[in-house]
């Protein structure tokens, strides 16, 4: 555990970057500092690894103060993942990846063996070990700087806003990479960023930080979302954070139906045996399937037999049944043209659809017991 | 005796001895010149307000005629070749000490925060990181320095004889053989030549890590892709100022004015 304690950062200027910080930072999750440019941040996490003194207060890894000893030590000891991934241009990307573990000491056989073994891990091709930094795109050199920070496997690994300078497509390859990583391997990580999207995809605790350098929260992200401890962090959050908190609800609950899901081969006959089912669940359109119960497009059900796949209305896109949050449910549903969402398994294959409403049914039903669930715990 | 490799006896060198007594008066200086701009340099990166008056003296001291030097190094070195070549590193120290301040700097922010965060202490630092980076930049500089100092070794002529391939100049005079001065100013100019191509084919070797499209001859930017302003000032490494340039485009006949 990082033990950040009433940590006040404060230059010559008089400008106090951190006021009286206090964090406790748990292993083997990550947390993620958030806040709007000035707030300390940055500065907060250079302190733990000293790049930063502290004026006033101690920092302590597992109880012990990180003055304790030499400070090259402890850097050593600890991942760091900067914007724009700082490699260093001169080496190649394996010598890149081998230099903790070289500083350390351990043979250059050794130390590009671990570097080799570590570019698999973050999704690097084998073949990119020796060409040169300048011959990556921003993606694979940020890849390379997270394998770089892993590289002596450190318990700690420090990120200041790693993934900023990418665009928003690669941004999520690298977040689901890290996400399955952090899965793998359990690292402490502390993780800067100004995108609070990014700190609540991220974040097992999300520390939002205020300009002066003051903590205005800290907790999980779903109760940051559901109870913003001020005016700012809820207008820090944005005005869609309803919405957002939905990421936290499980779509396990929605009710789905499949009464209006049919397969291509059903027959008239096989439907108009079903006619009273469709029409107590009110659906206006029928789902059609391909033989496999794969989706294809929704039908006006006098149009059905006969209709043909490529004339079919679109279903946008369809969320995976108990995988998939509410909020993607709701947005399948608001995106769909018939105002239903299709909900698959996850080989793709359709297990019902839920109407905008059944979906408004389960956020409430998941509110009164999130609300429940607070009062009791 | 009339011919274009000829020398004339009071030389006491033949064709070849000139080049490389040349070679060595035009080299030593731009070593001599790197092994102090080297720490310098490093100094002016470290106390950023040092470079500022650095850059005035050296600049000043580049204004100083090597003649004006001559005067004043005669009574303590003699007419020697050490008295030619102290003005020349002196030259040389004016170009590489930009060079170096300006390659070094030239290292990305974050490129340096990682090394100090991965537990590079500053000489580990500077060594494995700042110094190969500012290779581009410090050969830019080299280029200059060796082709500027090539060039003004001729003038060692004024005293007694020290100036290598150019005392065939004072000699094409004294001995009415143009052809000699013709010798001269061609051997100078390919020497130059040669030498730059080398330094050139130096910086592909040590710098197969850059990217090829800002790796063109003359510039010296690196992390370029990002920061295409840093190319530029980059450019203005190469040609520190004015008189550099001068300097290295004109024959060594006008440069026995100094």
């Amino acid at each position: 555990m990082i033990r950040i304690d009433s940590v006040t950062k404060r230059y010559p200027d008089g400008t106090v970057a951190v006021d009286r910080l206090s964090l406790e930072i748990p292993d083997r999750s990550i947390t993620v500092l958030v806040g709007p440019s000035g707030c300390g941040k940055t500065t907060t996490l250079r302190m733990i690894n000293r790049m930063i003194e502290p004026s006033e207060g101690t920092i302590l890894i597992d109880g012990v103060d990180i003055q304790k000893q030499p400070v090259n030590t402890l850097r050593r000891g600890m991942g760091y993942v900067i914007q724009n991934a700082g490699l260093f241009q001169h080496r190649t990307i394996v010598d890149n990846i081998a230099t903790v573990p070289r500083l350390l000491g351990w043979s250059k056989d050794r130390a590009r063996g671990r570097a080799r073994e570590l570019m698999t891990r973050v999704g690097l091709d084998a073949s990119l070990a020796s060409r040169y930094p300048y011959q990556l795109s921003g993606g694979q050199q940020q890849r390379v700087g997270v394998a770089r920070a892993l590289a002596a496997d450190p318990p700690v690994l420090l990120m200041d806003e790693p993934f900023s300078a990418v665009d928003p497509i690669v941004r999520k390859g690298l977040q689901e990479e890290l996400l399955r990583i952090q899965e793998e391997l359990g690292k402490t990580i502390v993780f800067v960023t100004h995108d609070i999207d990014e700190a609540i995809r991220l974040g097992t605790m999300v520390a939002v930080m205020r300009t002066g350098g003051h903590l205005a929260q800290y907790a999980p992200p779903a109760e940051l979302l559901s109870s913003p401890a001020d005016a700012f962090v809820e207008d820090f959050l944005g005005a869609d954070r309803g919405i957002r908190r939905l990421s936290f609800f499980t779509s396990a609950g929605l009710e789905l139906t499949t009464a209006p899901v049919v397969a291509l081969d059903t027959t008239a006959r096989q439907l108009a045996a079903r006619e009273a089912e469709i029409a107590e669940v009110a659906a206006p359109h029928l789902l059609v399937t391909d033989l496999d119960g794969k989706p294809l497009g929704w039908c006006a059900p006098e149009d059905f037999p006969g209709a043909e796949p490529g004339r079919l209305l679109s279903f946008g896109r369809p969320f995976e049944f108990g995988k998939d949050s509410l909020r993607a449910a709701l947005d399948c549903a608001v995106l769909s043209p018939t105002g239903w969402a299709v909900a698959v398994d996850a080989e793709g294959r359709a297990v019902g659809v839920a109407s905008q409403e059944t979906i408004g049914e389960a956020i409430r039903a998941a509110h009164a017991e999130r609300r429940k669930a607070d009062v009791a715990g | 005796m009339n011919g274009f490799f000829d020398i004339p006896s009071d030389l006491q060198h033949s064709w070849l001895g000139l080049i490389g007594l040349h070679l060595r008066e035009a080299l030593i200086p731009v070593a001599v010149g790197l092994l102090l701009a080297l720490p310098i340099g490093q100094l002016c990166v470290r106390v950023r307000w040092l470079y500022p008056p650095v850059l005035w003296v050296t600049t000043i001291l580049y204004a100083v005629p090597s003649l004006a030097f001559f005067v004043v190094l005669i009574d303590y070195t003699g007419q020697s070749e050490t008295t030619v070549m102290i003005p020349l590193a002196v030259y040389s120290l004016v170009v590489l000490v930009p060079a170096i301040v300006d390659g070094v700097r030239s290292v990305p922010q974050e490129t340096l925060a990682a090394a100090t965060a991965m537990g590079l202490g500053p000489v580990r630092r500077y060594l494995q990181v700042q110094l190969p980076i500012a290779v581009p930049a410090l050969i830019a500089g080299l280029r200059v320095a060796t082709v500027s100092s090539i060039s003004l070794v001729s003038v060692g002529t004024l005293i007694g004889n020290q100036g290598a391939l150019g005392n065939l100049l004072a000699d094409a005079m004294f001995y009415h053989r143009p052809v000699l001065a013709v010798n001269s100013v061609v051997t100078t100019a390919v020497l130059a030549i040669v030498i730059d191509a080398l330094l050139v084919l130096l910086r592909k070797v040590l710098t197969p890590w850059a990217p090829p499209a800002s790796g063109g001859s003359r510039s010296a930017g690196r992390g370029g892709r990002r920061t295409p302003g840093r190319a530029a000032k980059q450019r203005s490494v190469v040609r520190p100022r004015p008189a550099a340039l001068a300097v290295q485009d004109t024959a060594p006949v006008k440069d026995t004015a100094r």
